[in-house]
């Protein structure tokens, strides 16, 4: 049997799990294990920052599938990683993050870059080990990726003390993963699915809302038979956004806060709602005891804890949304709801929420984003930061293609884009990826750039610059009587940022030149970056206030009731945030 | 209302504050905790008393089915169980009449006098929740110089093993 050290067996082990890429960033306690990992066949892309790390394995896991790996030392290399990590267990990523830690016989003593890094991941990862015997390093890494990975995915953290990294093990690495408590159902109930064929069979005016889910079981296809068979029109959360083609006649937008009206007014009238691979964020929602009013909801979840917690569900069902889907295609009798497909174009015709004019006075935002969709012809992969550009690119550009929209929902990181973007771009070289931010995002990972110059990487960036942190404003505007406060923004001259870090960067004020700039940076070999100076106060429409029921949907500032502006400032707390 | 929930979980270090911890982000009151081993060596026990309405606890439910250390998970509320809990009571006690009578006292509640200093007395006691509330309010005129409680643990009765729940009814259940 092998004798390895402990940082042996941990490369070993990642080879097993067919590991090929690391984001990561080297100190004190895992400076033996870099050593290690250099003799390996790893790609190692060296982030500038371990949030960038933790992104980045984050964005290489949504657009592949496979587990990203992220890395980085004790203490302060921890807790950078920890906005990453927190992002991947709310929006279910599969992640391994992997942290050094003091040696054993130092924990406790506050040893230089000691942390208590199980503590503080603990409530942000799916699960998560301090490995104090290199005897245990094999079992851990195979249990930790089957963890990821296995029914609804998430982040999983290893510690592993320096002098595990350099202690002898034997080493065999374990065929298969004894974990009694950990037994996720993939198969729906066959009881539940016959029972939502019933509801669905009797439903008049039936909406399917489609999540993240259908994107990490990879059920597009299944999701796809199942509203053709049943003639059911989809809406998709905004982390389902590309879970189902938007030039499809049965898509219906995205409901929710920024979401579309008809897609709001529909989730208000329908009788019937399958909502799968989702979990009723408030962000979703709107006031709950207003959601869905008429509906029976059936529920599929492969998480058990999702199905009832927000909304009262009259089938749940627990699976896999392939496995339900396709059970729940072959149980169904066809069908078909004209009039709800009428009275469903005649709201999208009375409210478009999507119209833009074909040529605006001046730089707005969303039309920047529907010039991008014209000149890619839908065919780009978007990678969005948090606030108002990644509302405009998630109503605006139409996504055909499956899982080529990738955002953070959940936990809502600025400065998320760019290093998701460089994981894209990683793990799919052949795709056209667009990085899409905004002046406030961009200035919070703007290190990174320098890591799509060292890995060659031909991201293109749209950095949507209008002086503020732009979605805060429009709070500020809309419900606190405008009055501007942290919200203004000096910034950098970002051509001479651009071309510091050695990437063609053009800056775009004028409407006549987007198309020329966006065509610019698709034909450059290599990384570009475009500065639109936007329209400063455009705001994002529809918008459901907080507090507000999806009904009281809003499609312009005039609309926005004095009694409103109350509800939202007295409830901006809890149904808040931005 | 209150409901008594017995966990079995891996013994791993940690679990006890994963357990903890879920209970306090989820924002659930534990009335009590306990943990002690089990017949079997990798696994510990923990009696759990959370107060909350019947949708929250099939929350709290599944949220701890969530963590990788649980194993199983079971609401005997409404089963019929032996609940026990342990007390120790120091109570003043300055003369001889007061010690015969606290023990006296302990006596009625199947307790007993444990240890006897000039001033005080420690009297133990078994039983349930509302046994012990009702001696310590017989021991409490004397003067409670200090009190611990262990907190319940819980057992069903017969034949049948506590903690096994079907898991379709508990991954099934609607909210």
């Amino acid at each position: 049997m092998q004798r390895l050290t402990g940082a042996q067996i941990l490369c070993e082990s990642l080879l097993k799990e067919g590991v090929d890429t690391i984001f990561g960033m080297p100190g004190g306690a895992v400076i033996p294990l870099y050593d290690t990992l250099f003799q390996y066949p790893f790609r190692h892309v060296l982030c500038r920052h371990e949030q960038g790390a933790s992104h980045m394995a984050d964005g290489y896991a949504r657009i592949t599938g496979k587990v990203g790996v992220c890395l980085g030392t004790s203490g302060p290399g921890a807790t950078n990683l920890v906005t990453g990590i927190a992002t991947a267990m709310m929006d279910s990523v599969p992640m391994v993050a992997i942290t050094g830690q003091v040696p054993t016989y130092m924990i406790g003593k506050d040893a230089f870059q000691e942390t208590d890094t199980t503590g503080i991941t603990m409530p942000i990862t799916k699960h998560n080990y301090l490995v104090m015997d290199v005897n245990d390093l094999a079992r851990v890494v195979k249990e930790a990726f089957h963890i990821a990975r296995t029914g609804r995915p998430g982040p999983v953290l290893i510690d592993i003390p320096k002098d595990v990294t350099t202690n002898f093990a034997s080493y065999v690495y374990p065929s298969r993963v004894h974990l009694p408590g950990f037994r996720p159902r993939v198969q729906g109930h066959a009881r539940q699915v016959r029972q939502a064929a019933r509801l669905i069979e009797a439903a008049k005016r039936p909406i399917i809302i489609a999540g993240h889910g259908i994107i990490l079981s990879g059920a597009f296809a299944e999701l796809r038979e199942f509203a053709e068979k049943t003639q059911i029109p989809v809406l998709t959360t905004l982390l389902g956004i590309s879970a189902f083609p938007e030039t499809h006649p049965l898509y219906l937008g995205w409901p929710g806060m920024h979401g579309m009206y008809y897609a709001n007014m529909a989730i208000s009238h329908t009788d019937c709602m399958v909502a799968v691979g989702m979990r009723m964020d408030d962000r979703v929602t709107g006031r709950l005891n207003a959601f869905a009013p008429h509906a029976q909801i059936i529920h599929i979840d492969i998480d058990p804890a999702e199905l009832g917690k927000n909304v009262p569900t009259a089938v749940p069902i627990v699976g896999d949304a392939k496995h339900v889907l396709e059970a729940l295609t072959d149980e169904v009798k066809p069908g078909h709801h004209p009039d709800w497909m009428q009275t469903l174009a005649q709201w999208r015709i009375q409210h478009p929420s999507l119209a833009l004019p074909e040529r605006p006075e001046t730089m707005s935002s969303p039309w920047i984003i529907r010039e991008l969709y014209h000149a890619t012809e839908g065919k780009a992969v978007l990678v969005t930061d948090v606030g108002q550009a990644q509302m405009w690119a998630a109503q605006h550009y139409f996504f055909e293609r499956p899982n080529t929209h990738v955002t953070s929902g959940g936990l809502g990181p600025m400065g998320y884009a760019l290093p998701a973007a460089i994981g894209v771009q990683i793990g799919k070289p052949d795709e056209e990826v667009w990085c899409i931010t905004g002046d406030g995002g961009f200035q919070m990972t703007l290190e990174e750039l320098s890591v799509l110059v060292e890995e060659k990487l031909p991201v293109k960036i749209a950095l949507f610059n209008n002086g503020y942190l732009g979605m805060v404003r429009q709070w500020q505007q809309l419900f606190f009587d405008r009055r501007y406060a942290g919200v203004k923004m000096w910034n950098p001259d970002f051509v001479k940022l651009g071309e510091a870090y050695g990437i063609p960067t053009v800056r775009v004020s004028q409407v006549d030149d987007v198309r020329n700039a966006l065509d610019w940076a698709r034909g450059i070999d290599g990384p570009a970056m475009i500065e639109f100076v936007v329209e400063a106060e455009e705001n994002v429409f529809p918008m459901v206030p907080p507090g507000a029921s999806l009904q009281e949907t809003i499609e312009n500032a005039e609309e926005v009731a004095p009694k409103m502006r109350q509800v939202a400032v007295a409830v901006g707390g809890d149904a808040g945030g931005v | 209302m209150k409901h008594t929930l017995v966990a079995l979980v891996e013994n791993q270090p940690g679990v006890l504050q994963r357990v903890a911890n879920l209970f306090s982000r989820r924002g659930f009151n534990i009335e009590s905790l306990t943990v002690g081993h089990t017949e079997t060596e990798r696994t510990s026990r923990m009696t759990i008393v959370v107060d909350g309405a019947k949708t929250q606890v099939e929350q709290v439910i599944k949220q701890l089915y969530k963590l990788i250390d649980v194993l199983r998970v079971s609401d005997v509320t409404d089963d019929r169980t032996v609940e026990r809990e342990l007390a120790l009571i120091k109570v003043h006690c300055p003369s001889a009449t007061n010690r015969v009578e606290i023990a006296n006292l302990a006596e009625i509640f199947r307790g007993r006098v444990v240890d006897v200093a000039p001033d005080a007395v420690i009297v133990e006691v078994t039983g349930n929740d509302e046994k012990i509330d009702t001696l310590l309010g017989m021991l409490r005129p004397y003067g409670i110089k200090e009190m611990v409680r262990t907190g319940v643990i819980s057992m069903v009765r017969g034949s049948q093993v506590t903690a096994r729940v079907t898991d379709a009814r508990m991954l099934d259940a609607a909210g």
